[in-house]
């Protein structure tokens, strides 16, 4: 993998974040949004990896951050599933907008 | 162009090309199933790093637990006009340049810093290497360069091990999985 430099997997991991930022901003659906902070998780986990290859310095770490990165987004993701779920129970929609209880 | 080069372009432009779906799609469906797209080549990715434990962990527990967590969501919750919630246009446009401006940042910052000269005496990261590091134990190079460890050793048991951090994510794992199957109980529905 040396022919490939640092340089593009940060690009690609800069345009998935791109992505997933995009996504949280645009959807109203709020297993969109969801979606769009995995989009997120992922950009800062390519980045940890490739600085785990590249960087002589972050061997190992990178990877092992990068698990622990992935285990943490599997938890993020179970609640907030159960949190829209119990939204989706009380108020009969998953539209975010209308996610207003607390307007002051 | 060699074949790391050619394998590199071909798993960066569908993961991107899916990424973009994600974000385009209007269906929360195809939203899921683009989502499953961008996570498999994102795993792709970390096998071209040589980060093979890393990778087949993104497959088991990303594609193969989270987004079964979402798709159940996505059955739990999408029905008819729901499926597809229309957003502005207005939206469309400031997030987009947000997007944009974001990727433009990042890009040239990217570009600034370089890519460092890997060394070329110690191997790269590996499987076994990396679950020994969970114990606390480096196999040093034959030249020691790796981690400054004496090279006289073969194994060497250094003082930062990974085991203690991976019970503590486990057991908050644990934690979190049980708090959100409370939280997701069944109960009766208050505006029908």
């Amino acid at each position: 993998m040396s022919d490939v430099g640092l340089t593009p997997f940060l690009v690609l991991s800069a345009f998935l974040f791109a992505c997933g930022v995009t996504c949280v901003a645009v959807k109203r659906n709020a297993i969109g949004i969801l979606m769009g902070v995995e989009l997120i998780l992922n950009a800062g986990n390519v980045n940890l990896v490739a600085f785990s290859r590249f960087n002589t310095g972050f061997r190992l770490e990178g990877q092992v951050f990068a698990l622990m990165v992935v285990v943490l987004a599997a938890a993020e993701a179970a609640v907030a599933l159960a949190i829209i779920l119990n939204f989706y129970n009380n108020h009969a929609t998953v539209d975010v907008d209308e996610a207003d209880d607390l307007k002051g | 162009m060699s074949l790391p080069v050619v394998l590199f372009a071909l798993v960066a432009t569908a993961t991107a090309v899916s990424a973009v779906g994600v974000v385009a799609s209007r269906d929360v469906v195809r939203m899921a199933l683009w989502l499953l797209f961008t996570l498999v080549g994102v795993s792709l990715v970390y096998f071209l790093l040589g980060a093979e434990f890393a990778g087949a962990a993104q497959l088991l527990v990303y594609v193969g637990g989270t987004l079964v967590l979402v798709v159940f969501g996505v059955m739990l919750t999408a029905h008819g006009p729901l499926r597809a919630l229309h957003t502005r246009r207005a939206e469309w446009v400031v997030a987009g340049a947000l997007g944009l401006a974001l990727f433009a940042l990042l890009t040239m910052v990217s570009l600034q810093l370089g890519t460092p000269q890997p060394d070329p005496d110690t191997e790269r990261p590996g499987t076994g290497q990396l679950g020994l590091s969970f114990l606390g134990v480096v196999e040093t190079s034959p030249s020691g360069r790796l981690s400054g460890v004496p090279a006289d050793k073969a194994l060497y048991r250094t003082r930062s091990a990974y085991l203690l951090p991976f019970e503590i994510v486990s057991v908050h794992l644990l934690v979190v999985l049980v708090g959100a199957a409370y939280l997701a109980r069944a109960k009766r529905r208050v505006n029908p």
